[in-house]
């Protein structure tokens, strides 16, 4: 399956809390660095966490080169500002300071999508200004993301004249062009995340002009079995062939089958849930990547999950 | 970082929670608060007795469906009988369940503590009031309190068990009560609702004015000015609630339930949050882990089984004609012993984890993997017999 995915040049990755969309984040990251891209990975929930998926020392604002030709930041909403009233606005500084610094965390509180707009300006105008290929953006989780990705709407709606609805209109085109900019939805295949990602397809289309890149499908366990092999597997569980199986491998072999049986109805009560999820989503692109039993999270996994993005995008 | 003294594990859910009024569950999203917030209920209502309720934020459709949840908002409603009995269980106090719905909530909010009607009427219309109810992301934490607030005070129930909202931060609602009497008390407030003249005119200020008139348009400052000069208005209702919310948290009555699983970035969420409720006075009465991988994974014994069937699949499976071809039970075998092997793998990281967190809370219980979804009454019971009794 060939997923024209990596080619854009915007990626928002968002997904239910707990489906690893920052590692999704992660690896398509570096899956687009190993392939030639000057990338940058944004962390928009200032967890600061991304960093560490690159075995890097937490990054800020202003972005660091963690792999080759792979920076990282994260985002600062009040640095994002200070960035936005010099660069856009050309204000001096001494406007800058002050009680503007102290007034921001209240302006931000009272008007609706100013944090949001700062944050989704500031990936806009890295992409505008063509200073990276591609901006990969570990993005709030479902919840939160239509409110940022509407942000630039419900500004534009909202502030009728001045800079910031000159500004609005070029962020619009950005979001707005699916060959531009895409959201990843991350998901497993379990109940509330499927019922996440369905819902979140609805809202995004319904309330922004952002289009659904692609569904990613995290921690698919393994089929462990053909169906006639599943046949013979319940055969040795029966006690008198599991007795003569313990007996000739020298000690009880009930956790190991028993372990195998918990794999085997894991995997099957999700993929209930993955073909609801497949009903649902029409043509949108679903990216498989396999679950890791891995010891901990780090660039290693970082560099198999990329593996398996690639393999699952055809490259 | 401020932590308890290590202590022994002791007591259970079942001795905490007939102790106490309130039950918080805190963590980070996807560890399965609603299920532990639902189960713990369930539990407290079918061996303490009394009248129990769970209020959920975002349940799943067929638990919500399974309380009788579906399509009543924020309605208090009592789980029936036949629910129960469905389950094989015979309770001796009374569950209810009910949903916050944050929009309506704020409405309600409003409606209460606005001085008259036409000032309630005029927030409610407001397009930027429309905005932050609906939008303003740490609005739902605040409000999952107030509704708490509300249903204590009502004096029906014996047990309120709380799911709390997904938060980037699961402290944040810790911090709301008082972040909203900071914002209706700020000076900056005060002189947003000033008139526009005073605030040209205030040398400290002036320069804020200016470059907020230059970024977002004076109209946009006036509609916002004006927003607030009406949510003044309801000052003093919600200063003194949010006294009385904090109050609340705080009472000895209340406890908070930390759920994680066991995998790194939820783990990190619960240390943070059990050092910041130890910090700011708060009682940590649980820790619930939720999906844990069963103990026979970590057994030597059977993963020197695993070991030997992955290494001698072909062999064994010359030697055990009566289940079928060779080349397929040797497959099969080396199949199962592989799946062993990996799922280990995670059951020892998991260990690991447990074994760090243990020590920071009182009642540590756990709850196994299952195999199956928890959506109606008969998966809450197996998911609260799982922690009930320690």
């Amino acid at each position: 399956m060939a997923v024209d995915l990596l080619s854009r040049r915007l990626l928002f990755v968002t997904g239910k809390g707990g489906t690893g969309k920052t590692s999704i984040a992660a690896a398509l990251s570096l899956l687009a660095a190993q392939r030639g891209a000057r990338v940058l990975a944004c962390d928009v929930d200032a967890k600061g966490d991304l960093a560490e998926f690159f075995e890097s020392a937490p990054v800020g604002f202003r972005p660091r080169e963690v792999q080759p030709r792979l920076f990282a930041m994260s985002m600062n909403t009040e640095e994002s500002l200070q960035e936005y009233l010099r660069i856009q606005l050309r204000l001096p500084a001494v406007a800058r300071v002050g009680p503007l610094a102290r007034a921001f965390d209240f302006v931000a509180t009272a008007a609706p999508g100013v944090r949001e707009i700062l944050t989704v300006g500031k990936l806009a105008y890295e992409v505008r200004e063509r200073h990276y290929d591609l901006v990969v953006t570990d993005a709030a989780a479902s919840g939160h993301v239509v409110g940022q990705l509407a942000a630039p709407q419900a500004i534009d709606d909202l502030v009728r004249v001045g800079p910031v609805h000159q500004q609005t209109g070029w962020m619009l085109e950005i979001l707005g062009d699916p060959a531009v900019t895409g959201v990843v939805i991350v998901t497993t295949p379990e109940e509330m995340p499927v019922n996440e990602t369905i819902d979140l397809i609805g809202r995004l289309r319904r309330e922004t002009e952002v289009d659904v890149a692609a569904i990613v499908v995290n921690r698919v366990l393994p089929e462990l079995f053909s169906h006639s092999d599943e046949e013979l597997f319940e055969r040795l569980r029966q006690p008198a062939l599991a007795g003569v199986v313990s007996e000739k491998a020298g000690g009880p072999v009930d956790d190991v089958f028993e372990a195998a049986r918990l794999a085997v109805t894991l995997r099957r009560t999700r993929a209930g849930h993955l073909e609801r999820l497949m009903d649902a989503v029409g043509d949108i692109p679903l990216l498989f990547v396999p679950y890791l039993f891995a010891r901990g999270h780090g660039l290693r996994t970082t560099a198999q999950t990329a593996d398996a993005l690639s393999a699952e995008l055809g490259y | 970082m401020a932590r308890a003294p290590a202590r022994r594990s002791s007591g259970s859910l079942e001795q905490l929670l007939a102790a106490k009024e309130i039950a918080i569950c805190c963590g980070a999203g996807g560890v399965g608060k609603t299920t532990v917030a639902a189960a713990a209920a369930t539990m407290a209502s079918l061996s303490l007795g009394g009248t129990v309720l769970v209020l959920t934020v975002d349940p799943a459709r067929r638990l919500a469906d399974a309380l009788g949840l579906e399509a009543l908002g924020n309605v208090e409603t009592r789980v029936s009988s036949e629910a129960l009995k469905k389950a094989g269980v015979e309770p001796r106090g009374d569950l209810w369940a009910a949903m916050l719905d944050t929009k309506q909530e704020w409405d309600d909010l409003v409606r209460r503590h606005a001085p008259d009607a036409r000032t309630a009427r005029r927030i409610l219309e407001n397009p930027l009031y429309q905005n932050i109810s609906a939008r303003f992301v740490q609005s739902h934490e605040y409000i999952a309190m107030e509704r708490l607030y509300d249903l204590h005070r009502s004096g029906r129930y014996d047990l309120i068990v709380v799911d709390t909202p997904p938060t980037r931060h699961a402290i944040d609602f810790l911090a709301a009560p008082d972040r909203m009497a900071d914002f209706f008390s700020s000076r900056l407030l005060r002189w947003l609702t000033g008139p526009a003249r005073s605030r040209m005119l205030n040398l400290a200020t002036r320069p804020f004015y200016q470059v907020a008139d230059r970024i977002l348009g004076s109209q946009f400052l006036e509609d916002i000015a004006e927003f607030f000069l009406l949510f003044q208005t309801m000052y003093p209702g919600f200063a003194e609630r949010a006294r009385a919310v904090k109050h609340l948290l705080h009472d000895r009555r209340t406890t908070f339930l930390v759920v994680t699983t066991l995998e790194a970035a939820p783990v990190r969420e619960a240390e943070f949050f059990l050092s910041a409720l130890a910090a700011q006075g708060f009682h940590a009465g649980a820790l619930v882990l939720n999906k844990v991988l069963p103990p026979y994974l970590l057994d030597p014994s059977a993963a020197e089984v695993a070991e030997r069937l992955a290494a001698e699949a072909p062999a064994l499976a010359d030697a055990l004609p009566e289940a079928g071809p060779p080349q397929a039970v040797s497959r099969v075998l080396r199949e199962v012993a592989e799946s062993f092997l990996n799922f280990q793998v995670v059951a020892k990281r998991e260990a690991e984890l447990r074994a760090e967190l243990a020590a920071s809370a009182e009642v540590v219980v756990s709850i196994p993997s299952f195999d199956t979804d928890i959506y109606d009454v008969s998966g809450l019971v197996q998911v609260g017999r799982a922690v009930w009794s320690g």
